[in-house]
């Protein structure tokens, strides 16, 4: 039963002496949204889920969720359930009294909790899972445990903490797809923190990178990597060569030429690997001839390294092509391959 | 070969050290004759049923119970309730608090009777629950010890998700705090039990006309040597084993659940 749940976070700060943990920071959620906090460790992101989960009282600003200043509401009564990163389950209880906690404490008929417990363990693939102890669960399972704890209470949002940092990449991949689908079709707003980008595209609607308790660029995943607002979320999501402009109404003159982009009040534009291509196509535009200096062969794509003049270079293309170190080959902008950036 | 012959030859006699009055101690609960000397007669069980027919050590024995019992529980709940409240709660001064309740752990038994006949004579009557407080007194800080660091960062991240999840304080010391320390718990009350069980300045200072077991037994021994002092004896080292053996399963079974 999906409920109107936007979440509004209206310039929240968070000071630990003199360091801002996060620094006047707003932000809008719409209601079944799965967000992305993306940012290095320190970047604020977890004291900002912390925040919204209740644990850390901001110094200013406010939480509203559907209108509802819920601020300094405690994390008991508050609309949010919580994945934690080492998943905090209850080692003295079964797998099904970890799930049904947050049902018992609300003094839930037994059958009633009986019957949730069940479907939430069957929702995360665990069905029959119940009467385990959770010493026997295995990472992924304890995942699924703690994920089926939270989403059994309803909650209006649900806030995840670096969940899938403890499995490995296999099961992480997995995972990922499995918690996107599970937003899908819970229709709930999900939080989740992570540093890794890869993870952040796979899932999220809207990514938020964080730098230094500030919003660095927010967006769409698709939107976020190809026109990175900032220099530091160009060089955070990705590889990125980011090269010194001169912005005129429409274009930015740096040392490879004259690219079409829009100014962004910067004075830096960001050129993606995949943009950098070997071979003319549609609205391409010579780079110049370039010598390559490293060749990387990374399975699906060759990543190479070289120069145009005194410029660095980065460009992705498929193995069989990938020129070899020393040889000079021309390459082309693609289409909207320059990105302006703030500062 | 010549390292185990070495370490042998330290160890036996270091054994032998330890254990040997202990040993001689039970032998000799089990000798057959007035006096507990060599050359061992017997085995006979004569002593073990004058002990247990004699109403000064059977009332003692009940008093000790009594007085382990009640000192131990309330050590562990005082224990429970203080590393709680430092650990959970920010308390100006947290350091001097801490400091403040394991100080016990350093001052002598003599000196603690000393101080509570002194404090609480015109107060109380010398008795059984004076004897308690001076126990709880001395367990306290030992229960503390144990205890407070079980509230460490896991603990709290578990009490954070049970809040997380609508559970009132209430339920999160019930249903999470005191069942996850349990084997603590029951350590601790294990400890403080075997302390109070075995504990005689206090309890000669402090029982007045109702002794506890040991001071009773030290009476025995003021009339010279008798195989039933060995005999009581060895029934209080028999549930203080007990009870170190308790400890020791719980603290083993802990180690290696947290291993998995």
């Amino acid at each position: 039963m999906p409920q109107r749940s936007d979440l509004s976070i209206r310039n929240a700060s968070k000071h630990f002496g003199p360091t801002r943990a996060v620094d006047d920071l707003s932000l809008d959620i719409p209601a079944n949204t799965y967000v992305v906090l993306l940012g290095a460790s320190g970047s604020g992101k977890t004291t900002l889920l912390s925040i919204l989960g209740g644990f850390t009282a901001p110094t200013q600003g406010q939480i509203l969720l559907a209108g509802q200043d819920i601020t300094l509401m405690p994390p008991a009564r508050r609309p949010t359930a919580t994945v934690f990163q080492d998943y905090a389950l209850f080692p003295h209880m079964t797998v099904a009294q970890n799930v049904g906690f947050g049902l018992s404490v609300r003094h839930l008929a037994k059958p009633q909790i009986a019957a949730k417990v069940t479907a939430a363990l069957e929702m995360v693939g665990l069905a029959g899972f119940g009467p385990r102890r959770i010493s026997e669960a295995s990472g992924g399972q304890r995942q699924r445990i703690a994920l089926a704890r939270a989403l059994v209470t309803e909650p209006a949002i649900l806030l995840l903490d670096e969940p899938l940092g403890a499995l490995d990449l296999n099961l992480r991949r997995q995972m990922q797809d499995e918690l996107r689908s599970l937003q899908r079709r819970e229709g709930r707003t999900f939080v989740h923190v992570t540093h890794d980008q890869e993870e952040a595209m796979a899932v999220a609607d809207l990514i938020v990178i964080m730098n230094h308790g500030r919003i660095e660029d927010h967006g769409p995943p698709e939107r976020v990597y190809a026109q990175p607002r900032t220099r530091f979320a160009a060089s955070f999501m990705g590889d990125s060569t980011i090269l010194p402009a001169a912005f005129g109404p429409d274009h930015a003159d740096t040392p490879l030429g004259r690219l079409p982009t829009r100014p962004m009040g910067g004075s830096a534009v960001a050129i993606r690997p995949e943009s950098v291509l070997l071979t003319e196509g549609e609205g391409t535009l010579p780079l110049g001839l370039l010598t390559v200096t490293e060749r990387v062969f990374q399975g699906a794509f060759a990543r190479i390294t070289g120069r145009i003049g005194d410029t660095d270079l980065r460009l992705r293309c498929p193995p069989a092509d990938a020129p070899a170190p020393g040889a000079t080959v021309p390459v082309h902008l693609a289409r909207n391959g320059a990105a302006g950036l703030a500062d | 070969m010549r390292r185990t012959a070495l370490t042998l030859a330290i160890l036996l006699p270091m054994l032998a050290f330890i254990y040997l009055p202990v040993l001689t101690l039970v032998l000799f609960s089990l000798h057959d004759g007035r006096v507990p000397v060599p050359p061992f007669q017997g085995p006979t069980l004569e002593w073990y049923g004058r002990i247990l027919a004699n109403p000064r050590i059977t009332s003692a024995t009940l008093a000790s119970i009594g007085v382990a019992t009640l000192s131990a529980a309330l050590s562990v709940t005082l224990a429970l309730l203080a590393g709680w409240g430092l650990a959970r709660h920010s308390v100006p001064g947290r350091k001097w608090v801490e400091a403040a309740i394991l100080m016990p752990l350093t001052v002598s038994y003599l000196v603690v009777g000393l101080g509570l006949m002194v404090s609480y004579s015109g107060l109380i009557p010398k008795s059984l629950p004076l004897v308690v407080i001076g126990h709880v007194v001395l367990n306290l800080p030992l229960a503390f010890a144990i205890l407070y660091v079980q509230f460490d960062r896991d603990q709290a991240r578990l009490e954070m998700a049970a809040r997380d999840l609508g559970a009132t304080e209430a339920q999160v010391f019930w249903r999470i705090t005191v069942p996850t320390l349990k084997i603590a718990l029951i350590a601790a009350f294990a400890l403080c039990f075997t302390f109070s069980w075995d504990e005689f300045i206090v309890a000669f200072l402090l029982s007045g006309f109702d002794p506890t077991l040991p001071v009773v037994i030290w009476g025995l021994l003021r009339t010279g040597l008798d195989p039933q002092t060995n005999a009581a004896g060895t029934l209080v080292f028999l549930v203080s084993v007990t009870f170190a053996l308790i400890v020791e399963l719980f603290l083993l079974r802990r180690r290696n659940a947290a291993k998995v």
